[in-house]
């Protein structure tokens, strides 16, 4: 009776999963992005631990992504790692660098070492995750279910500037989420940061949302044909009202309200992407239904993630419960 | 550049797959053991509300929260080269191995990531009790986690419940796929592997700290903790070894052939002790043997016959050397670790252990002994598989990716540098945390010259440490 809808259940959990990863570790990698533009140590330590608490559970949303398309889609699994071989490793080293400098960079010597580390780590992963889904939109060369292009196909002008869009993304949530989370002098820089940071995601969005569908007939179909066009028009104009909203909110010297519209962009322009592809999962040849595992194993799948995905929600929200309230200059969680 | 385009692609993701699983493995086999060592400490602080428990605990947490942090940033890179190295083995297994990793991910990592944040931050925000009971959890997602993914990788060895279409396993009985012949003495023996490891870290820090005359209550304490775990467990890892081994010879027998370096199944099998397997002239050379040992161990009876490596053409046999010498290597830290721990007992029970210097120094240098062993188990269990990457289905040399080897090949350098870098600092911060001991002692009464002035010494490092 479900059987038929679980392709479409598991698009959705893994599409729910990759906007949770994006959202959540987005800004703990753009105080990464930011870790350059501090005034000294003690600054970026106060960065650090506003995000000390929560970086590890961001992260995991990464594997249960990687995991999730591996459950649900082996096939599709099977094609997209392979294609993006160099971006996924370069990634993965970058934030092994970036993970291990939480730690480090509190037990050692070599400060300004992991500092370096974890601002070049979680630079390069922002930028190498924007290129993968840029590359992605872009479309893989597909040949009997398998990759069959090469090594260098996703280095295109189009991903390496979703590549730069992503990083500056995740600076506007980081410096939006210091807006919120920090006290003093590091709040008040991030806000200044937040603003310009607001204007070049908006550019970034822009040249994005013109550049695809005058590149790839498809997404044009997508968006321009009717009735689709009236269907579809709410979503530049919420994204418009967010971002409007999210400046003025930085004007009044609000506290979580450009945080949660940094999110709103995020998820709008998400949203947009999934339009512009569904139902594709490897552009432009492989779709959901097709690369869908054994309907068994979505159903095992299923059972679990109904049970444990709420009790992972609650306690994820429990820890940010526990951890709520403004990190001080020089304090910590430690 | 042609020459390395031109390197056997296989062989390259072998190798990096290899480098990289050995990493990793490294830090949850302490990570496991030593969760619970932890969670054991925050629980008997709670119930007799002595401050060496908190002392020993918090001491032990920042040197978990480093290790951690590594088997976090190491894990992610697997769950990613599954796809970017064995993409055919995605398709191939991904309806079974997909739900079982996907299972580890819901129900470990996510609940180990978030009490992580409560027991390494949450110290001053939440009770005590919840504090104490996040390290229980964060113990219990530990071994979740090798519970699930312990069910995949047994399912490679001895796959179950699955049925092959079109060359892709489909999935008919959950229970049988988790469940597979091999999982629960897999289970048992690792699980065991990561508490014996742990154990010998925590013994060896006890030893060392004894052995310097420094933190004396705490380092006694360590010492029994540990050494009353390791009697119980170091032997009964011999019996799960031995339990494991008579699975896999039902299952795998040529794994155990290789790993006995037995070549003719007419025969009955020799314990080498040592041996160079001429894999060319499918015999033993400079073989130093107990005879019939090894049919007497795993027929329990010196006459008994088991497979040899001549009963399959050579295509079909595993890598002899490596998995022999592991199996040596393994073998002889088990005996090593029983010795040490009924020795350290004897010593307990006649009241001297804690001045018998000769036997702490050797253990404050044996703190590498179990992740050596766990190593070595590995390639014995994973290079005795091959040629198959999932037995009798799936060969690793059809298993992987169509990525060139030129780019195998640089992204194996990057992995060996950036590696390299990241351990190297990451021991030498763990070896500073040790140097630097737990924290807030009190000075202990004197009890000797050596005492007072090793106490003096402690309480002014500790005064330069804080300012």
């Amino acid at each position: 009776m479900i059987e038929p809808h679980l392709p479409l259940i598991w698009a959705g959990i893994i599409g729910t999963a990759v906007a949770l990863y994006v959202v959540l570790d987005g800004f703990d990698l753009g105080i990464g992005v930011l870790f350059p533009f501090a005034k000294d140590d003690n600054e970026r330590s106060q960065m650090m631990a506003s995000i000390a608490p929560f970086w590890d559970g961001n992260e995991t949303w990464l594997v249960m992504g990687g995991v999730g398309l591996l459950v649900a889609f082996p096939p599709a699994y099977a094609v997209i790692m392979p294609a993006f071989y160099l971006p996924v490793i370069v990634m993965v080293l970058a934030l092994v660098f970036r993970g291990v400098a939480f730690e480090f960079r509190e037990v050692g010597g070599h400060k300004t070492l992991w500092s370096i580390a974890f601002a070049a780590g979680s630079t390069v992963a922002g930028f190498c995750q924007g290129v993968i889904l840029g590359a992605l939109i872009q479309g893989i060369r597909v040949e009997r279910g398998a990759f069959a292009g090469g090594p260098f196909d996703w280095a295109t002008p189009f991903a390496l500037v979703c590549g730069l869009g992503v990083v500056a993304g995740y600076a506007l949530l980081g410096a939006t989420w210091l807006v919120m989370k920090t006290e003093g002098p590091v709040a008040e820089r991030a806000r200044a940061h937040a603003r310009l940071l607001l204007v070049v995601v908006l550019v970034f969005m822009a040249v994005v949302s013109i550049w695809t569908p005058l590149s790839i007939p498809r997404i044009f179909e997508r968006w321009f044909s009717l009735p689709n066009f009236f269907y579809l028009s709410p979503v530049p104009l919420l994204t418009a009202l967010t971002a409007y909203v999210g400046w003025r909110a930085l004007e009044k010297n609000r506290d979580t309200a450009p945080f949660v519209a940094s999110i709103g962009l995020f998820l709008l322009g998400y949203a947009g992407l999934a339009i512009s592809c569904f139902p594709y999962l490897v552009p432009p040849s492989l779709t959901i239904w097709q690369t869908a595992a054994a309907p068994a194993s979505q159903a095992f799948m299923l059972i679990g993630t109904a049970i444990l995905l709420p009790l992972i929600l609650a306690y994820t929200a429990y820890v940010y419960w526990v951890f709520r309230g403004k990190v001080k200059p020089g304090g910590s969680y430690h | 550049m042609d020459s390395v385009a031109a390197l056997d692609p296989v062989m390259l993701a072998r190798l990096q797959f290899a480098f990289t699983i050995s990493f990793h493995i490294i830090f949850p086999s302490f990570t496991i053991g030593l969760s619970a060592y932890i969670a054991t400490l925050g629980v008997m602080w709670l119930a007799t509300g002595q401050e060496r428990y908190r002392r020993i605990a918090q001491f032990w947490t920042k040197i978990f929260a480093v290790s951690f942090g590594m088997g976090v940033v190491s894990g992610i890179v697997l769950s990613y080269e599954f796809g970017t190295n064995w993409s055919r083995f995605s398709v191939v297994a991904g309806n079974i191995v997909g739900p079982l990793a996907g299972y580890e991910v819901l129900s470990a990592f996510f609940l180990e990531a978030s009490f992580l944040a409560i027991m390494l931050f949450g110290g001053n925000r939440v009770p005590r009790w919840l504090h104490a009971l996040s390290a229980v959890i964060v113990a219990i997602g530990t071994a979740l986690s090798a519970f699930w993914i312990l069910s995949a990788n047994s399912w490679m060895h001895t796959p179950a419940g699955h049925e092959m279409r079109d060359g892709v396993a489909f999935p008919l009985d959950w229970f049988a796929i988790v469940f597979n012949p091999s999982f629960l003495y897999r289970l048992a023996h690792m699980l065991n592997a990561s508490y014996l490891t742990a154990g010998f870290v925590v013994l060896a820090v006890g030893a060392r700290y004894l052995v310097a005359n420094r933190h004396d209550e705490e380092a006694r304490t360590m010492l029994r903790m540990a050494l009353g775990l390791l009697i119980i467990l170091a032997p009964l890892q011999l019996f799960l070894g031995d339990q494991h081994g008579l699975n896999t010879l039902k299952h795998q027998p040529i794994k155990i052939a290789a790993m006995e370096a037995h070549w003719d199944g007419k025969e009955p099998g020799d314990f080498h002790i040592f041996a160079w397997p001429d894999e060319k002239a499918e015999q033993n050379r400079f073989a130093i043997s107990i005879p019939r040992g090894a049919s007497l161990i795993l027929t329990h009876d010196p006459n008994g016959l088991f497979p040899g490596l001549k009963s399959v053409p050579p295509q079909d046999r595993p890598p002899v050397k490596s998995v022999f010498f592991a199996f040596r290597v393994m073998l002889g830290i088990g005996f090593f670790m029983i010795g040490a721990a009924l020795f350290g007992g004897l010593l307990w029970w006649r009241g001297t252990l804690f001045r018998t210097r000769w036997y702490l120094w050797v253990m404050s240098h044996s703190w590498w002994i179990g992740f050596v062993a766990v190593l070595a188990g590995w390639i014995v269990t994973e290079s005795g598989r091959q040629p198959w990457i999932v037995q009798g289905i799936l060969r690793t040399a059809d298993a992987t990716s169509p990525v060139l080897g030129g780019a195998l090949a640089t992204t194996l350098v990057l992995f060996v540098l950036v590696y390299g870098v990241v351990f190297s600092f990451g021991i030498f911060y763990i070896n500073r945390l040790i140097n630097k001991g737990p924290q807030g002692s009190a000075i202990e009464p004197p009890k000797s010259l050596g005492g007072t002035l090793a106490s003096a010494g402690d309480a002014t490092r500790e005064a330069v440490a804080k300012g």
